[in-house]
């Protein structure tokens, strides 16, 4: 990946703004094509953002996994990259989790916010990927802090099948998983769709906040290169 | 069996210099009795208050206990370089992390047992009637710390600000032990108590689950 690709950066801003069309599309239909639900009322709408955004995070927690992982076997910076990148804008689509969902219960339970099963597994989780990034500010040397915070990387998300674990067996308030929750659940049909629009749409989002963050991690990587170079010329 | 006689050594060695100073015993007992001199002040501590909270304040207490505790464990080999030295006196590197988890798991328990009694005549718990399964719950619990405080005190070390990043790399990680313990100690506190298998397999799980992923990657922890 080369520092000065103009048609690129060109390309980027055409994504950018296809991207951005997607999300305003996904709006329109959260707001004007689902239906109302009939006991919630209009806030049940904020779900199309709420769920989607958490899934997505956990998808990004997978891929941060995934290059933590391979840095630590193959010692290829790329992988280095992939797994801050993704655990970044994990953080940022947790943090919408976290914050659309009091604004839901609020009117809905009647609470800001209780200490049920999901939400809390949600907020150990968020706390987890901070750490991880704080850490990797706190490492000076880049070979170094690309392998512990793999490791740190790894050791986080072992944990989360068992802070899970440990909370299910433990509470439980959050409703019930509408989509694929066994029988009795299910959305309305108009709805499903919806609801899928926007898991793809932010989906797409993830992707390209990815991409892109992988590309300045990958410049910063170029530029202490040369850098070092510079100095040891 | 070079790797269980190596750890054998490395152990002894951990021990040797703890008892010659005794320092983070010390400062460990009395930092966990603060606490749970503090506690006191939140709520009230009556006799059905105490067995609500107790169980949750003294693992609370214990978790930031070992989140200070493990912090010299490999910041000590640091200052004359005796890491180098350790690595390259035995063939698996595994042997340092198992010797030092070994030696502060004996140091968690050793303090749990000694804080233990004193708990249970501060906040009027009886444990004489279950010593043996609380001893058990502690020695998992104890050993599910030192296994992820271990490998996080190997990353710490090499980080600024380590003694603030060990506490909040660890405590959040540590979230199913504390859920774990505290309700198997709790379970062990009532009147009549039952074994509370169900928490005692999820700490085996815990524990099982982060020694493998510290066989796996701590030697690269260790690289220089």
């Amino acid at each position: 990946m080369g520092l000065g690709e103009d048609n690129g950066m060109k390309k980027n801003i055409l994504i950018a703004f296809a991207v951005v069309l997607l999300m305003g599309v996904a709006a329109y239909a959260s707001l004007f094509v689902a239906p109302t639900e009939s006991k919630m009322g209009p806030i049940q709408r904020i779900f199309y953002l709420h769920a989607p955004a958490g899934m997505v995070s956990l998808l990004c927690f997978f891929v941060c996994f995934v290059g933590n992982f391979a840095y630590v076997l193959k010692r290829e910076s790329k992988w280095d990259w992939l797994g801050v990148s993704a655990a970044e804008v994990g953080v940022a689509f947790c943090t919408v989790n976290i914050i659309t969902g009091p604004i839901w219960a609020h009117p809905v339970w009647g609470i800001w916010w209780t200490w049920d099963w999901r939400l809390t597994l949600t907020f150990v989780l968020w706390l987890l990927y901070i750490s991880y990034l704080l850490l990797r500010t706190l490492v000076e040397d880049p070979d170094r802090r690309a392998l512990v915070s793999a490791i740190y990387g790894i050791f986080a998300f072992l944990d989360v099948p068992l802070v899970y674990g440990s909370i299910r067996w433990w509470r439980t308030q959050h409703p019930q998983p509408v989509i694929m929750g066994g029988s009795g659940s299910g959305l309305e049909p108009t709805m499903a769709k919806v609801f899928w629009f926007w898991f793809f749409n932010l989906v797409v989002l993830m992707v390209f906040l990815v991409r892109e963050r992988y590309r300045l991690e990958a410049m910063r990587g170029d530029v202490q290169l040369l850098e070092r170079e510079a100095e040891a010329a | 069996m070079a790797l269980l006689s190596n750890t054998a050594v490395l152990l002894g060695k951990e021990l040797r210099t703890e008892f010659r100073s005794r320092e983070l015993l010390t400062t460990t007992v009395v930092f966990i009795l603060t606490i749970v001199v503090l506690f006191s002040f939140t709520f009230d501590p009556s006799v059905s208050e105490s067995r609500r909270f107790g169980p949750g304040l003294l693992w609370l207490a214990f978790l930031f206990a070992a989140s200070l505790m493990l912090q010299p464990c490999f910041l000590r080999e640091q200052t004359n370089d005796t890491l180098s030295a350790l690595r390259l006196s035995v063939n698996d590197p595994f042997a340092i992390f198992l010797a030092k988890l070994a030696a502060n798991t004996l140091f968690m328990l050793f303090t749990q047992i000694l804080l233990l009694p004193v708990f249970s005549i501060l906040y009027n718990v009886p444990v004489l009637a279950a010593f043996p399964q609380l001893v058990l719950v502690m020695f998992m619990g104890s050993l599910g710390l030192s296994v992820t405080g271990t490998a996080l005190s190997a990353i710490s070390a090499q980080a600024r600000m380590r003694e603030l990043l060990l506490p909040l790399l660890l405590l959040p990680l540590l979230t199913p032990v504390l859920i774990a313990s505290t309700e198997a100690t709790a379970a062990l506190l009532v009147p009549n108590p039952i074994m509370p298998w169900k928490w005692l397999g999820f700490l085996t799980g815990f524990d099982v689950v982060f020694l493998t992923a510290l066989w796996l990657f701590g030697e690269y922890l260790l690289e220089v």
